[in-house]
């Protein structure tokens, strides 16, 4: 542990030595800012090579700072304009005029006791009555969550699927056109009677079940292909980071 | 009391916000919006809770000396930092009442040099770990596995400028034979069709999970009775 610490410590004098020589090269960036960006940039990266002080510390951080992000960002646009400016209006007269002048709706304390019933998650004494306001949020993502996966994800879906299998464009058959609606009408068909599992899988019923599983696979094999290219860009953001914002080698 | 009123807590808020879908009208309809802007209320809420249960974990771990507690401190001290920097808008112009946002700010500064060189930077890691993985994975090994590896290596291909290349001298009969145009074709057709059958599945799964969970068939989301 100790060793790591001064491992820790002596990359970070080395790299704030580096910061203030600027390395004589006049295209390095001169901004604070973005040598700290880079340096954890390569302390991420440096788990590459093993699991690290750097890499360690740099996680840690990430932790810290992005739990105060989100909470920082639900207190600003949510907590106050949804929750403080309708409980009481004029404590909020710097931050939102146009609400301050409202009258206050004390609805909102059913809210305010439900969240404060939920950090009571962290007493050792009276955890249960988290279950109030755990309850009322189960209770809203399954009332929304119902109603919108039935419309969108279960009748919209189907519903995009009931499509002409022969195509006519501009007066004659479109082969390209009727073969990609067989290919989606069908594969619909195949994919979703492999997931039924009530029948067994033989005859016709199996040769079906099959076809479906070749389009999750080719389904599956473009989610991979499309989730790499992701990465690839991200990991392509950083190096532009690296190479053009911090080391000024790229125009 | 400490399991039945959750229970119903759960039923009426569920059931209110499925009528106010059919009954879009006083006073079911302002119910539903309401529940909707307590539920954004009490996410907060739920941020609140993991801060204070992370400065928890890592405040026992400085505090026992527990090994590798110096990075707790970062932690702790990362957080406090950011706290303090988005709470009180500090370095943004007009101070609190400004945005909190605003560029220059001590937050937005921490974002753009802290938060986001260290997200970007662990996604893009595993650009790494999923080539690795699939040098190990991918090996053709039956007729489904060719098909997976065959639909992921056109789609990669198809959007490098190599894959253009490769296929450009193809006529113009058979440009559909193109590999960013088979990509395309592929994203657009065999992919939605699988896509399609699993978010069907995924959408039977919830709603009958939803049912359970409003009808009160489905409880663990409550925890244990010793609680």
């Amino acid at each position: 542990m100790r060793k790591d610490l001064v491992w820790l410590f002596a990359g970070i004098l080395f790299f704030g030595l580096l910061y203030l020589l600027n390395w004589g090269v006049k295209a390095i960036s001169t901004d604070l800012l973005v040598w700290i960006g880079a340096f954890l940039t390569l302390a991420i990266l440096s788990f590459l090579y093993q699991d690290n002080a750097f890499y360690k510390f740099a996680e840690h951080l990430f932790v810290g700072v992005s739990a105060a992000y989100w909470m920082c960002m639900g207190f600003w646009n949510t907590l106050v304009p949804n929750l403080i400016a309708k409980l009481h209006p004029p404590i909020v007269k710097g931050v939102l005029p146009a609400i301050a002048e409202k009258p206050p709706e004390y609805w909102y304390i059913i809210p305010a006791a439900l969240g404060i019933m939920f950090l009571m998650r962290l007493s050792p004494k009276a955890p249960w009555i988290s279950r109030w306001a755990l309850a009322f949020i189960v209770g809203t993502t399954t009332g929304l969550n119902l109603v919108r996966y039935l419309r969108s994800d279960f009748l919209g879906q189907i519903k995009s699927t009931l499509i002409p299998v022969i195509v006519v464009e501009n007066g004659s058959l479109s082969v390209g056109g009727s073969f990609s609606n067989i290919v989606i009408v069908v594969g619909v068909l195949c994919g979703l009677i492999y997931f039924f599992f009530s029948k067994e899988h033989k005859g016709l019923f199996g040769v079906a079940s099959r076809v479906g599983i070749y389009i999750l696979m080719i389904t599956f094999g473009a989610s991979f292909g499309y989730t790499v290219m992701a990465r690839i860009s991200l990991l392509v953001g950083r190096m532009r980071f690296l190479l053009g914002d911090w080391m000024g080698l790229l125009q | 009391m400490r399991r039945q009123i959750p229970v119903v807590i759960t039923f009426i808020v569920g059931s209110v916000l499925i009528i106010s879908v059919f009954i879009p009208h006083k006073p079911f309809g302002q119910l539903g919006e309401n529940f909707s802007v307590y539920f954004d209320i009490i996410a907060v809420f739920a941020f609140i809770l993991g801060a204070g249960n992370l400065l928890r974990v890592h405040g026992n771990r400085i505090y026992k000396k527990h090994k590798d507690w110096p990075y707790s401190v970062v932690t702790v001290a990362g957080f406090t930092v950011m706290m303090i920097a988005g709470l009180f808008k500090i370095g943004g112009s007009p101070g609190i009442t400004g945005d909190l946002t605003e560029p220059g700010s001590m937050f937005e500064d921490l974002y753009m040099y802290v938060f986001t060189p260290l997200m970007a930077t662990m996604f893009a890691l595993l650009a790494f770990y999923v080539a690795s993985a699939s040098h190990r994975a991918f090996r053709a090994k039956n007729k489904e596995a060719t098909v997976l590896l065959l639909a992921a290596f056109v789609i990669l291909l198809g959007r490098t400028p190599f894959g253009v290349e490769l296929t450009s001298w193809l006529p113009d009969p058979l440009s559909f034979l193109e590999i960013p145009n088979l990509a395309s074709w592929i994203m657009s057709v065999p992919n939605m069709a699988g896509q399609r059958a699993i978010m069907v599945g995924i959408a039977l799964g919830v709603i009958a999970m939803a049912l359970r969970v409003i009808l009160g068939v489905e409880r663990t989301y409550l925890g244990a009775d010793s609680e």
